[in-house]
């Protein structure tokens, strides 16, 4: 009986829940209030934000120079003596004497760098040609499609080299330095956003008010520029916080694969991960912290890009 | 339908060709090439010239891509310089164990991803559903050869449960005709050699499998939730069917779509290499291997590879596009 009463129950609540009593609000201010509330942006915006200031202070907040090897006399890798946290040394000392947790601050710098660099770069590239594969679909005519297939076939050819190999190669290209990860990881992610761009540019072209704005006459350039690229901006930018994560953990695989900064002057949380598996059995901690803030920082760009997906996606709300 | 997959495959030629030509360009643009890696900083001028000589590479690229293409004719793909040995060879050898290591982590993913997500779904707010999403956040952003080092360091050095490296126990006498080594093992008879190598699989397939696992979870769980929205979910449950028969024929089945574009992708993007985890176990598959060839700039190893694997991934996406109208009848294949 009491299943039967449920399943009614659900009917109801399924037939009830359609009308949504939203002020006319603009997409994004409706989408900005909804992030507010929802507890995964927010956790993920302080995880954000705490990083980011961590990375901009990080020469004023590090208890020491993250370079200085002040205590080398304590540490033998070779017979497996490390030192572990303690009072003066909140994470102890990596294998050359150095503090881990300066280390790990000032790394934070390097990190962040890399992962908003390359998404940025991703962003641009991929973003200007899926948006003129788009356009010259909306702009239509057989020209536009000539344009548009001729982009989407070199955007699918990119999308299906190994993204690794992509990456690796570039590296070759212009020998490992910061600028190489950034570059590599940078164009593995153009492929992504410039099919989605073009998808959500596609998507928009045959909703209703582009119709309308058509049907009233509107020039189709300013049908494009003025109403279908800001619209179909929103899931661009919700791969972008995600690419973030991503950027962040494919820079730390470069660093392990050895096509990292070899200017070790400056800490980097991936390399700092690769060197510290050399000592994985006698110092796990060494590999460990690394890892907690990579996981952490991508966690939180994962956790702000997935809550904007919600929150701009009508169709996921509650 | 076959007109659809003739014509799919036919649309393949044009891809395949301008990726062959830009990455024939790419390639010979990098920097260096195979006579620094053969004779290290000794070699005189005159040997790199000789050496660049007998391999052709002195010639004009476009005479070069001629020559590749003539050969790519006949299924020829050259031979590698590092090896001497055939492209098809090396590749041949290697590309079972990057199909057997994909096909693990794609297998774990799948059959646990796809019941917990339709599991969170259900439960939608529940401890379970809860946990399931916390964990796929998290597993996301895992560095995969981290994971495969901890692993390794914990299941294989320190408790000595599974091998920690390579494909088989050295010593083994198995024979293998597939090159597929658990395969293998089922077809001769050599249980224990299958076994030695599905061994092998178990730690760096787990690892290869955080990042598709937690994919697949939440794409399982976000398109279940969206069906079970759906206005024919109610009206089945309104006409009184079977709530198995709802949950099969209606949720789960129109749910599977995304969920079967993922995994295609998915499987596609493991079997391009898996070159972190292949090193950190030295699996020996193909990705590690194309890792050597570009340090070595083994240009014939290099566009051998990377066209086979691009074909491969073009043909996962059909295999994919063909199983969306098995799925739903409402894509109907022009």
């Amino acid at each position: 009986m009491t299943t039967k009463t449920d399943k009614i129950d659900r009917l109801a609540e399924l037939t009830a829940a359609r009308a949504e009593p939203e002020h006319g609000l603009g997409l994004w201010r409706e989408a900005f209030r909804r992030l507010k509330r929802n507890p995964m942006a927010v956790s993920g915006a302080v995880i954000v934000l705490l990083f980011l200031v961590i990375a901009i202070l990080a020469p004023w907040l590090a208890p020491y120079d993250p370079e200085a090897r002040t205590w080398d006399h304590e540490v033998f890798q070779n017979q497996n003596i490390f030192v572990g946290p303690r009072a003066e040394n909140w994470l102890g000392l990596d294998n050359a004497g150095r503090d881990e947790l300066s280390r790990i601050i000032v790394g934070a710098r390097q990190s962040l760098l890399v992962g908003v660099v390359a998404t940025g770069l991703g962003f641009a590239v991929g973003a200007l040609l899926g948006g003129l594969a788009g356009a010259a679909v909306g702009l239509g005519g057989r020209v536009g499609q000539r344009v548009d297939a001729v982009i989407m076939r070199v955007v699918d050819m990119l999308l299906a080299m190994p993204s690794l190999l992509l990456a690796v190669s570039v590296a070759a290209i212009l020998g490992p330095s910061l600028l190489t990860v950034m570059v590599a990881v940078g164009v593995t992610q153009v492929p992504i956003f410039a099919r989605l761009l073009r998808g959500s540019m596609l998507a928009q072209s045959h909703s209703d008010y582009v119709l309308a704005a058509n049907a009233l006459g509107v020039k189709r350039r300013r049908i494009v520029l003025g109403h279908i690229v800001p619209n179909s901006l929103g899931p661009v930018l919700v791969q972008g916080t995600l690419s973030l994560a991503t950027a962040i953990i494919e820079a730390a695989a470069l660093s392990y694969l050895g096509l990292g900064n070899p200017d070790t002057s400056y800490p980097e949380w991936g390399s700092m991960l690769a060197d510290a598996q050399r000592f994985l059995s006698g110092a796990p901690q060494l590999a460990i912290y690394p890892a907690i803030v990579i996981i952490i920082t991508a966690l939180g760009f994962t956790l702000l890009g997935e809550a904007m997906r919600e929150s701009l996606d009508p169709k996921l709300r509650k | 339908m076959l007109r659809f997959i003739v014509r799919r495959l036919l649309q393949l030629i044009p891809t395949l060709f301008g990726l062959s030509i830009l990455l024939f360009v790419w390639l010979h643009r990098l920097p260096g090439g195979p006579e620094a890696a053969i004779l290290g900083d000794r070699g005189t001028a005159q040997q790199r010239a000789e050496i660049r000589t007998t391999l052709g590479l002195d010639e004009p690229i476009w005479v070069q891509y001629g020559r590749f293409m003539k050969r790519l004719a006949s299924l020829d793909l050259g031979t590698s310089i590092q090896s001497g040995r055939p492209v098809t060879e090396e590749f041949f050898t290697r590309f079972p164990a990057t199909v057997e290591l994909a096909l693990t982590a794609m297998v774990i993913a799948t059959v646990v991803g796809i019941p917990l997500g339709y599991l969170a779904a259900r439960r939608r707010g529940g401890l379970l559903d809860f946990g399931a999403v916390t964990s796929s956040l998290v597993g996301i952003c895992v560095p995969v050869f981290f994971l495969a080092y901890l692993f390794k360091v914990i299941f294989a050095v320190n408790l000595g449960l599974l091998p920690s490296s390579g494909r088989q126990t050295p010593g083994i006498d198995a024979t293998h005709p597939t090159g597929f080594y658990v395969l293998d093992g089922l077809l001769t008879g050599e249980f224990d050699a299958s076994w030695d190598a599905f061994a092998h699989l178990i730690l760096p397939g787990l690892a290869l499998s955080s990042i598709p696992l937690a994919i697949i979870v939440r794409m399982t769980r976000a398109s279940v939730l969206e069906v079970l929205g759906e206005d024919y979910v109610r009206t089945a449950e309104a006409k009184g069917l079977q709530e198995n028969t709802v949950r099969v024929r209606h949720v789960l089945r129109n749910a599977m779509l995304p969920v079967v574009t993922a995994i295609g992708l998915l499987t596609g993007g493991l079997l391009s290499g898996a070159v972190l985890t292949e090193s950190v176990f030295a699996f020996g598959g193909i990705g590690s291997f194309i890792r050597t060839a570009i340090d070595f700039r083994d240009y014939p190893v290099l566009m051998g590879f990377i066209m086979l694997i691009a074909t491969t991934y073009v043909l996962i996406n059909l295999l994919v596009d063909i199983s969306y109208s098995v799925l739903d009848p409402r894509v109907r294949v022009r």
